[in-house]
């Protein structure tokens, strides 16, 4: 008789008219439409899947569902490899590509296997032991090693071609699981009118209905419903589709698989769509897993839940074994049992119980299945499959011969989505089990998820949750399903004594991560007292399964040891995901460019066309050189700042912040938020200004207009427009209601550009002619409001290279238009563009604290502002700006640095030292901003230093370790052209 | 997914607001020269369990701020009204 298991000839919901052909380590098998990879497996007579975590022992599925925790594997090849993977969960579709794991050279012969004579040295606490320890350099030696050994599959580096969605959903009620109680309750809440949300992480809906024979009263109780459900337009059924967390909000985060769908990437069809779904109410229906039993070598192939046996046979038509012996506790693996009789097995059961109701030894006298009362199964017999079990019966040791061993120890609720929010599941000495420690108001379990396992009892829980998420009388009046025809499943069991050390073999409690009852033995004997160490010493429960077979059995071990009850000793808290997530379904779309947003300017479509090499700075792609002159940054910049310093140049600044501020109280509200006074700014003019925060750091600077009597605009730097914005919204409405202000972001709306160098006036001229850009009419710090060519222009006559410079801003539509004219009128004067490289360049030169000075830790006195601080009036900061620590003379604070040594370079980020001193620790100080001085023909800096520009003069050491460079400069002052700003009163 | 009722835009997803930080204490008036005064608003904060009230911008939204009460231990959310309102009252 052969010992594999093997496809029925009928039966089951599999469509045998049509065959799937799949690859299973590039052979090719077959199975049917409606099989797991699973199932498919197992029909073709493969039982040996894996090779265990740590000790390389022959395993084979032991369940039927998600709570699988052997049968892993690798699907798909390239970019598509995806790890990891019950095979219980996954459908089988034509092109399938799997890979059984953690076999080396091949699952069937295993040299790694040897792990298994090594056994003590890799018990309970080895990694800690061995690699985490004192001596924990050894870890990275061994880590490829052990890697390799106890690694779970392998991931890809190959970028993945599928495409990943990300969704959103509302709905009145949420129902997790289509079992008997979530169709229910689903149906329920439809019938009240309410719209419904059902998800069911099975491609079929039914739950454990699906695991009675197709003929059965619950089988048409289930396909009844569910054709009641379609009919409802309000009720929306989702297959394939886990919920893998509830959070705040009543917000439940939905994965949906669809790779049994094959979905073509260049037609736009997701592999996986990730749903942020958020209801009014949420009923979890997820159901239970039944429980391993724990006794010698229980985890040879062949060794199944005895569920899982029924549903193979029942919905797969495949027969696990033809001897089978089942072990229980509890009335519904006597269920079990029949299935298995009924499909020709020759079962024996061993119950736990010396007494059980008549009612299943007369169902098992009829089908023909023998009976043992009162018998616990000590250890299992067999290698790479069972061929066996010894049971003690009171004091008889009995062996029994099988292919196949069912065990079932009752049943534990899935209570991770309601643990979620944070309430600990509570212990039912009833149920020898964890239910629900309590819901939020808007929350409900029903059925097996609520320890409610008895007959249909689910099914009118269900009912009852679906009626109650939807309230009122309408949902009250709706008429509960009738019940399944045929036989009752009662419920009823004796809670599984402690298991005790097998006379032989190892008795596993979690089977994927390899750890045995000896293990937590040892856990205990070293100290470690609660569910959480126990956890981490051993990895119980730490699998890519998370335990989800394995947490009840270890709590008992774990509260006999203590002399605890199992309440007192307590679980592991769960957390999302409830199953693994690929990263693909994390991060949807938002992969390559589509990360973040992209801000482009106005004037983008030019820069690509002209010749600009882009760079990001945030959110923003600017120009960061242009071809025309030079191919790499390090040349170009040199030659456009010259093109500023001696010419004109033209750059784009339409990314700065624009602010539009109106109304009566903007003088004053102006003047409350700027360090300097605004109150007094005549119309027609700009002024730098500085602002600061509540706590005296520097927020920003920028330069504001005054347009009109009671309108400004107000620009900010790149980098803080968003934050300037939201300060300035923040004071008017929660600090300063009585200010009659308004204030508008125009930062998309006008395109800027600076033209800057000794030419600019006459590059205006020839650009706007007309317009009197005379010294006398339009000094430096004027603003004009001008029409050209009908279209409102804004000239602002400000600098931030040091040059005679204008910034003039329009609407943006007509940003390229205006730009192209300055460009093609002051030809003649050789204007260029320059890119943000040249234009931060300058700025150094000229001594401009910019961003990177500006970094939210630097006071308006560490950037050597502190004189603009007005004495007259009240501004945001300005009280704690007089802290004593804040005014220290030891501050880092703003310090040009210039080199002093030919063919060395300055580096941003360099930690400064004075000269002589050890090289050694933190230092001083560190550069912020380098630059090539074409003006002095070296490299200059911008730093913060300790004790600032009273070590003027002073020779100071750069060091930039990562280099292993030191570099001789000495403090000068920041301003490092122009000092009397001459150039910008021309 | 904490959820936001704005009052201007309905319940929205925490993810279109930015927070704030603690809306119970009252900002000294502007002008107040008292060093400890400010010292105390801007650095010392209680770290209540329970009921808070707290600012949030609806920056993705309608760019109000709005006074957030929330229970910290639980994260239910009490209600909302706009910070403008309250401040007035
Ligand atoms: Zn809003």
């Amino acid at each position: 008789m052969s010992r594999a298991p093997s496809r029925l000839p009928a039966g089951g919901r599999i469509d045998r008219n049509q065959p799937v052909t799949f690859t299973l380590e590039g052979r090719q098998y077959s199975g049917y439409a409606g099989d797991t990879l699973a199932s498919a497996l197992l029909a073709n007579g493969i039982s040996l899947v894996a090779r265990s975590f740590k000790y390389h022992r022959p395993r084979g599925f032991i369940a039927a569902g998600v709570e699988e925790p052997n049968g892993l594997f690798t699907l798909g090849t390239g970019g598509r490899t995806t790890p990891n993977v019950p095979g219980t969960t996954i459908e089988l579709h034509a092109g399938l590509v799997a890979a059984r794991q953690n076999g080396f050279p091949s699952i069937e012969f295993d040299l790694m296997a040897v792990n298994q004579w090594f056994a003590p040295v890799l018990g309970a606490g080895f990694y800690y032991k061995t690699f985490m320890g004192p001596r924990r350099g050894s870890w990275m030696f061994y880590e490829p090693f052990i890697r390799r050994a106890a690694g779970l599959g392998a991931g890809t580096y190959e970028r993945d071609p599928d495409r990943y969605e990300t969704a959103h959903a509302y709905t009145d009620v949420l129902v997790v699981g289509a079992g008997p109680a979530g169709l229910a309750a689903a149906r329920a809440a439809g019938l009240a009118g309410a719209r419904v949300l059902l998800v069911e992480q099975d491609f079929l809906a039914g739950g454990s209905l699906l695991s009675a024979p197709v003929d059965s009263g619950e089988a048409e109780w289930c396909a009844q419903v569910v054709a009641e459900l379609a009919r409802m337009p309000n009720v929306q059924v989702r297959l394939r589709t886990t919920a893998f967390g509830l959070y705040d909000g009543n917000t439940v985060g939905l994965v949906e698989r669809r790779d049994a769908l094959r979905p073509d990437p260049e037609r736009g069809e997701a592999r996986e769509v990730l749903t942020t779904a958020r209801a009014g109410s949420i009923v979890l229906a997820t159901g239970a897993y039944e429980r391993p039993l724990v006794f010698g070598d229980n985890d040879r192939p062949g060794i199944v839940l005895a569920g899982a046996a029924e549903t193979y046979a029942n919905r797969y038509g495949v027969l696990l074994g033809r001897q089978a012996v089942v072990l229980t506790n509890n009335d519904r693996a006597w269920t079990s049992a029949l299935a298995l009789a009924a499909q020709g097995s020759a079962v024996t059961v061993v119950e736990q119980r010396q007494t059980v109701d008549a009612s299943l030894l007369a169902s098992a006298e009829a089908a023909k299945v023998a009976v043992m009362l009162g018998g616990r199964a000590k250890y299992a017999l067999g290698g790479k499959h069972v061929e066996g079990v010894v049971v003690a019966a009171g004091s008889r040791e009995v062996r029994l011969h099988c292919d196949l061993l069912c065990m079932s120890g009752g049943f534990a609720p899935v209570v991770h989505l309601s643990s979620h929010t944070g309430i600990k599941p509570l212990y039912r000495a009833d149920i020898d089990a964890f239910v629900p420690g309590g819901h939020a108001a808007t929350h409900a379990s029903a059925g097996a998820a609520n320890g409610t396992l008895d007959g249909w009892a689910a099914i009118i829980e269900g009912h009852d949750a679906g009626v109650r998420a939807v309230g009122g009388d309408a949902a009250a009046a709706v008429s509960s399903p009738a019940l399944p025809a045929g036989p009752v499943h009662r419920y009823a069991l004796q809670p599984v004594p402690v298991p005790e050390l097998p006379p032989r073999g190892k008795a596993f409690i979690d089977f994927q991560g390899d750890v045995g009852l000896k293990d937590v033995h040892v856990a205990h004997q070293e100290g470690y007292v609660s569910v959480e160490h126990l956890k981490r010493y051993t990895t119980l429960g730490m699998g890519t399964d998370q335990g989800k077979t394995s947490n009840i059995n270890a709590i008992g071990v774990m509260a006999n040891l203590r002399s605890l009850s199992v309440p007192a000793t307590g679980t592991t808290t769960f957390r999302p995901p409830f199953s693994p997530l690929t990263v693909g379904a994390l991060a949807g779309r938002a992969v390559g460019h589509h990360f973040r947003p992209i801000r482009r300017s106005p004037l983008h479509d030019w820069h690509v066309a002209n010749g600009a090499t882009l760079i990001e700075a945030g959110p923003w792609l600017r120009a960061w050189f242009y071809s025309w002159a030079g191919s790499t940054a390090a040349s170009a910049y040199i030659e456009e700042m010259k093109l500023v310093r001696c010419g004109v140049g033209i750059a784009d600044v339409s990314s700065l912040g624009k602010i539009d501020v109106q109304g009566p109280d903007a003088a004053e509200f102006l003047n409350r938020v700027y360090v300097n006074g605004f109150a007094k700014l005549p119309v027609g003019k700009a002024r730098y200004g500085v602002m600061l925060n509540d706590d005296a750091t520097v927020l920003d600077d920028g330069t504001t207009a005054r347009f009109g009597e009671t309108r400004y605009f107000m620009t900010t730097t790149t980098a803080q427009a968003a934050e300037v914005m939201s300060h300035l919204e923040f004071l008017l409405q929660t600090a300063w209601p009585e200010l009659n202000v308004a204030v508008t972001s125009l930062t998309d709306q006008w395109a800027g550009m600076s033209v800057a160098g000794p030419k600019a006036r006459e590059a205006l001229a020839l650009a706007l002619p007309g317009i009197d850009l005379a010294d006398g009419t339009l000094p430096h710090m004027g603003v004009r409001e001008v029409e050209f060519e009908g279209v409102p222009l804004r000239i602002l006559r400000l600098s931030f290279s040091g040059e005679l410079a204008y910034e003039l801003y329009v609407p943006a539509d007509y940003g390229i238009a205006l730009w192209e004219h300055v460009l093609k009128a002051a030809e003649p004067l050789g204007i260029r563009p320059y890119g943000l490289e040249a234009l931060a360049s300058l700025r150094i030169e000229k001594g401009h604290a910019a961003g990177l000075e500006l970094d939210h830790r630097t006071t308006l006195d560490d950037l050597g502002l502190g004189k603009m601080a007005s004495r007259e009036k009240a501004f945001v900061g300005r009280e704690l700006r007089l802290r004593p620590e804040l005014q220290a003379p030891e501050r880092w604070s703003l310090v040009g640095i210039e080199c002093l040594e030919d063919g060395a370079r300055l580096r941003g980020g360099a930690i400064l030292f004075a000269a002589g001193e050890p090289v050694k620790g933190h230092g001083r100080g560190y550069i912020t901003s380098v630059t090539w001085s074409i003006e002095l023909g070296k490299y200059i800096a911008l730093g913060l230093y300790d004790g600032g520009l009273r070590h003027e003069g002073e020779e100071i050491v750069c060091a930039f370790p990562l280099k292993g460079e030191q570099v001789r400069a000495r403090i000068v002052s920041p301003i490092f052209i122009d000092a009397k700003g001459e150039r910008l009163h021309v | 997914m904490l959820r936001i009722p704005c009052p201007h835009c309905g319940e929205r997803d925490y993810t279109e607001f930015r927070y704030a930080g603690d809306a119970s204490k009252v900002r000294p008036k502007h002008g107040t020269d008292d060093v400890k005064t400010w010292h105390d608003f801007v650095f010392l904060f209680d770290n209540p369990k329970g009921p808070h009230r707290e600012y949030w911008q609806h920056v993705l939204g309608c760019r109000q701020w709005l006074v957030l009460e929330r229970n910290t231990a639980t994260n239910e959310v009490m209600g909302a009204v706009l910070a403008r309102t309250r401040e007035a009252s």
